[in-house]
Order: C-alpha cells, then sequence, then structure tokens
C-alpha cells in the first residue's frame, strides 16, 4: 500500500470513530475506554512480526516482551470488558 | 547494487486485516446501548483474533535466514520461536485474564491507567525492534556498496513514522505510569509543581520534534534512543503537575495517546487494522476528554497547565463557624420514607467507601413503600468516565433507574429529597452564582432544589479536590448526615427496616 492510501484510510476511519463514539452512552464510557484499550493492543501485530522475525536477536526479544505485554491488554481488557457489560441490567418488571 | 526488501503482501492478507478493523468499529458502535454492547464486545474479539492469526501465519518463523535459504520452499519453520511466541502470549493473557476477573469495580480508573501504560511499552518496544530489525518489516532497502560491508537504510518516511510511534508511545507509558500511581495513592493526588514547567515542557517537546526531523537525515542509534528517553520524561512531566480532580480527562488524554501510538505504528507497518483502530481509540480518547473538559467548564489547555486545586482557598476561605443543621440516619430515614421521590447522587466518596451495595439495599427498601428512586450522575463524578454507572451497575442497580445530568436536573425542583453521597464539587451552586469561584460556570446538579437535601460527609472540615468550600452545607434545607458514606447508609438502611 502507499502512502496516499494510508493516508486515506487513516482520515476516514478518523471520520468513523468520530462520529461511532459520539454515539456511545455516557453511562458507558468506562467499559469504552476498556474496550478502547484492548482493541489499541493490535500492536500486537507489530510484535509478532518482531518476535517471529530472523537476523537480530534484540529485536525478537524485544518483541516477544512486547507480545506478553499486548496480551495482558488484550486478555485483560476484553475480559474485564465482558465482565463490566454483564452488570448492566434492565429492571426486572 | 541491492536488494528491494519490500515484501507484496497477498490481497487476502489485506483484506482479513480491513475485517478485523471494521469488527473494532463495530465493537464500538454496539456501545451505544447496553443491550447490543455484548455482542459487540464479541466482535472485537473475533477482530482481534483475526489480526492475531493472519499475521501468525504470514510470518511463520523459519530457521535460517533469507540468505542461507533464498527459496521459500527450502525453509524449515522453527518450532523454538513458534514457543516462545505462543509462552508469551500464554504469559500475557494469563496476567491479563486474572486481573480482570479479580479487580474491584472502584479500581476500574488504576486498572485502565495500568492497561494504557502497557499499550505506550508495547508501542516503544515495537518501535524499537523494527529500528533494530527494519528488513524484517519491509521498511528498509540493503545497500551494498563495492568493498565494503553492507549496510541497512530505512526509508526516511519510516523513521518519521517510527519516531513519532515511539514518541506517543513513551509518553502513554510514562504518562499513564504517573496517572496509576496518582489513582492507587501511592502518589499524592496533589499537582507537583516545577518551577518553569512550561519552559522545560516545551523545551523537551521541541527537541523531540527537531530530533524526529533529523532522525531521517541520521539513523544513528543516539538520535533513535534520545528521543525515546526524552519523550518518557515528557510523559512524566506532563502528568505529575495535574491533581486527581482532573484525572478524567488524563486518563482519557492517555486513552487517546494510546490509539495514535497504535495509528502510528500501522502507518510504519503499512497495516491498516493498526491504523483503523489507532484512529478510532485516538479520537474516543479526545472526545472523552472534551466531554469531561466540558462538564467541568474547563479549557483542555487549562487541564494540561495542571495546578488545579493546588491551593486550598478561593471563594470565601475563611474558616467561619458557620451554622449548619445536623441529622441522624433516623431523620433521614424518616424524611425519605415520607418522599413520593428520592434522587441519590453519587460520587467519588461513595468508590471510597465501597458504599454502592448499601445504596442499593436503601433503594431496595424505598422503592418498598412506595418511594420513586432515580440516581443522578454528574459527567465527572468519580475519577474516569463512566465510573459511578459501573459501580452502580455492580450493585445491580437497573440502568434505567440511572440518569445523566442533562436529563434529571429539571426533576430536582418535584423531588422531596437529595441524597448526596460522596459528591461534592458537583453539587456546588457557587459554580452557578459567584462569580470568583474556580468552579464558576461548570454545569452542576441542581440537588438545593429538592425539598430537603441530605448531604453525607465524613466531617464538616474536608473540602471537595477543587478546594473550595460548599455553600449548600448551611442551606436552610440542607441536612448534614456527617460519617463514613457506607455506614450512615447502612444506618439508615436498618432505620427503614
Amino acid at each position: 500500500m502507499d502512502f496516499i492510501s494510508i493516508l486515506s484510510i487513516f482520515v476516514l476511519a478518523c471520520f468513523v470513530g468520530y462520529y461511532v463514539v459520539w454515539s456511545v452512552t455516557p453511562a458507558l464510557h468506562t467499559p469504552l475506554m476498556s474496550v478502547t484499550n484492548a482493541i489499541s493492543s493490535v500492536i500486537v501485530v507489530g510484535a509478532l512480526i518482531a518476535a517471529a522475525a530472523a537476523g537480530s536477536a534484540s529485536s525478537k526479544w524485544l518483541g516477544l516482551v512486547a507480545v506478553a505485554l499486548a496480551s495482558v491488554n488484550i486478555f485483560g481488557g476484553f475480559a474485564v470488558t465482558a465482565r463490566m457489560l454483564a452488570m448492566y441490567k434492565k429492571r426486572d418488571r | 547494487m541491492h536488494t528491494d526488501s519490500i515484501v507484496t503482501v497477498p490481497n487476502w492478507v489485506l483484506l482479513a486485516y480491513l475485517i478485523s478493523g471494521v469488527c473494532f468499529i463495530l465493537a464500538l458502535r454496539g456501545l451505544s446501548g447496553p443491550e447490543s454492547s455484548r455482542r459487540g464486545n464479541r466482535l472485537g474479539m473475533i477482530g482481534m483474533a483475526i489480526a492475531v492469526l493472519t499475521t501468525l501465519v504470514t510470518h511463520v518463523p523459519y530457521v535460517g535466514t533469507f540468505e542461507s535459504a533464498p527459496a521459500y520452499d527450502t525453509y524449515m519453520p522453527d518450532p523454538v520461536t513458534i514457543g516462545e511466541i505462543l509462552l508469551a502470549i500464554v504469559i500475557g493473557g494469563g496476567i491479563g485474564l486474572v486481573t480482570a476477573r479479580k479487580i474491584q469495580m472502584t479500581a476500574m480508573p488504576q486498572l485502565v491507567a495500568a492497561f494504557h501504560s502497557l499499550v505506550g511499552m508495547a508501542a516503544v518496544l515495537v518501535g524499537a525492534a523494527a529500528y533494530l530489525n527494519p528488513e524484517a518489516f519491509g521498511i528498509a532497502v540493503r545497500i551494498t556498496p563495492i568493498a565494503s560491508p553492507s549496510i541497512v537504510s530505512i526509508f526516511p518516511q519510516s523513521r518519521i513514522e517510527m519516531g513519532l510511534g515511539v514518541a506517543i508511545g513513551a509518553i502513554t507509558f510514562s504518562g499513564s505510569v504517573i496517572a496509576f500511581l496518582k489513582l492507587n495513592g501511592n502518589m499524592s493526588g496533589k499537582p507537583i509543581l516545577l518551577p518553569l514547567r512550561h519552559v522545560i515542557n516545551l523545551g523537551t517537546l521541541a527537541a523531540i520534534l527537531g530530533l524526529i526531523a533529523y532522525f531521517t537525515k541520521d539513523q544513528a542509534a543516539w538520535v533513535f534512543f534520545t528521543v525515546m528517553g526524552l519523550s518518557f520524561a515528557i510523559g512524566f512531566l506532563l502528568i505529575i503537575p495535574i491533581g486527581g480532580a482532573d484525572m478524567p480527562v488524563v486518563i482519557s488524554m492517555l486513552n487517546s495517546y494510546s490509539g495514535w501510538a497504535a495509528a502510528a505504528m500501522g502507518f510504519t507497518l503499512h497495516n491498516s487494522a493498526m491504523i483503523i483502530t489507532g484512529a478510532l481509540v485516538g479520537s474516543s480518547g479526545a472526545i472523552l476528554s472534551y466531554i469531561m473538559c466540558r462538564a467541568m467548564n474547563r479549557s483542555f489547555i487549562s487541564v494540561i497547565a495542571g495546578g488545579f486545586g493546588a491551593v486550598a482557598s478561593g471563594g470565601d476561605a475563611a474558616a467561619i463557624d458557620r451554622p449548619y443543621k445536623r441529622g441522624s440516619a433516623e431523620d433521614a430515614a424518616f424524611l425519605m420514607k415520607q418522599a413520593e421521590q428520592v434522587i441519590i447522587v453519587p460520587g467519588y466518596g461513595m468508590a471510597v467507601a465501597q458504599a454502592q451495595h448499601a445504596v442499593r439495599e436503601m433503594a431496595d427498601l424505598l422503592k418498598k413503600q412506595g418511594v420513586r428512586v432515580k440516581y443522578a450522575i454528574h459527567p465527572v463524578a468519580g475519577r474516569m468516565p463512566g465510573h459511578m454507572n459501573v459501580l452502580l451497575a455492580e450493585a445491580n442497580v437497573p440502568y434505567d433507574e440511572v440518569f445523566e445530568l442533562e436529563d434529571i436536573n429539571s426533576e430536582f425542583a418535584q423531588t422531596d429529597v437529595a441524597y448526596v453521597i460522596g459528591a461534592n464539587d458537583v453539587t456546588n451552586p457557587a459554580a452557578k452564582t459567584d462569580k470568583g469561584s474556580p468552579i464558576y460556570g461548570m454545569p452542576v446538579l441542581d440537588v438545593e432544589k429538592a425539598r430537603t437535601c441530605l448531604f453525607v460527609k465524613r466531617s464538616m472540615g474536608g473540602v471537595g479536590y477543587a478546594g473550595i468550600d460548599n455553600e449548600l452545607f448551611y442551606r436552610d434545607n440542607t441536612m448534614m448526615l456527617l460519617g463514613d458514606a457506607k455506614k450512615m447508609t447502612e444506618e439508615i438502611v436498618k432505620a427503614l427496616g
């Protein structure tokens, strides 16, 4: 992908983000933070590439540590979000 | 002579990352209501699984290097590296799952700050790994001049993206660590003000940007690691002057930064899933910061500049003993029993005292006696956006009894009792009337309009985080319930029962 296509994706995604986030109900702002936290750990993609690549031992180790850190976030972030969302209940009538 | 190391990525891989990006958009979209949010969260997990699996499949580690085995079919998968990667995922994932299960809901702000710091650190590590082994990321060319060792030259554009990614990641990391320490009580919530801090901060910021620009000319290690070091320092310097009351803004801002860090890394790796996610998270954090600032009637710049709540003066600083009415749990129970409608106004103090369950019990008893009970939540009540809503949900309060400021504020005038528990500044009428007050102009809950306002407070001495006195305490229709929020509420429950 060339720079312009990447930039286009980025700019359009910012707009999508803007409209999607305004539609989030204020009651769910804490789960919003924890789930954005979990998805921003998609940075694990970069960590996996570094960990899998041959050629530099130090780069590989940095990658492995990054994989572990991002995994804490992915599993922890989604799990804690699920735990919170399960608590939101309607009045039982 | 040089070898171009840009690998052409197959279309299905691009498509897979795009799908995972769309899943993340839908995950956030689901949060528009509690019912759709659970499905949204599952979509988020699916998106993450797609991204991880795609990367694992396209980057299977092989034994040997490109030079030793130039043809694809002579590569042997490397079980050791695969094992190490899986182990890293299992260790990290295990820690994450245990933490997510054990964490108390009152500690969510700290947890989110800690998670932000991990994203920041991961971005820094990925940036450093990309700097050390740029060929693996396809962002460099190998130049082999005649009769000298080959040089790996990183594309200038990638150097900027990498530099920005590492800088934002490092700021997110050190900033979040400070935010964590403040929220967790390991560090005083009071702002720490260094002399000349604005000069120091702007200078450091300028140095970081200058060095990133210079990085395009010279990819020396000192440039890269100085950018990293300075960014760690500025993250620390930016957050220490910000006081406890401004934490909702800080935590949203760091949320935003962690997104921009992921986006910058996405640019480096040409990865659409990372770019889409980064943009989503970045705008999400930015919008939350904006909402929080608006709810405090403060500009983003003044929050960042810090120092709010440093001086316990402003308003009427004089500690004159003004007369106030003090009530007991029995008085409170009697008043609420007689009421047609009670509005409960929770704040950070309820979280500290872990009083949410007692409050729910009290509301249940009142409802049994035919009293209508509602909850009113100010956007900055608590230490992070939506903090109170989560605590009430944890205590099994139905979410359709919980209302936001603008939806319920007009109802106080027709309400018999407002029960303020652990909230202070967000109820201060001075915000509406006293132009000299530091919180003047901030939207507040009109609790004083209720026939009676019951105000639970530990003692008359303390003031809110803004460090100002609350006019509300001395009003004729206010009854102070002095004591621990949880104990007081439990006593009311006893008196009601």
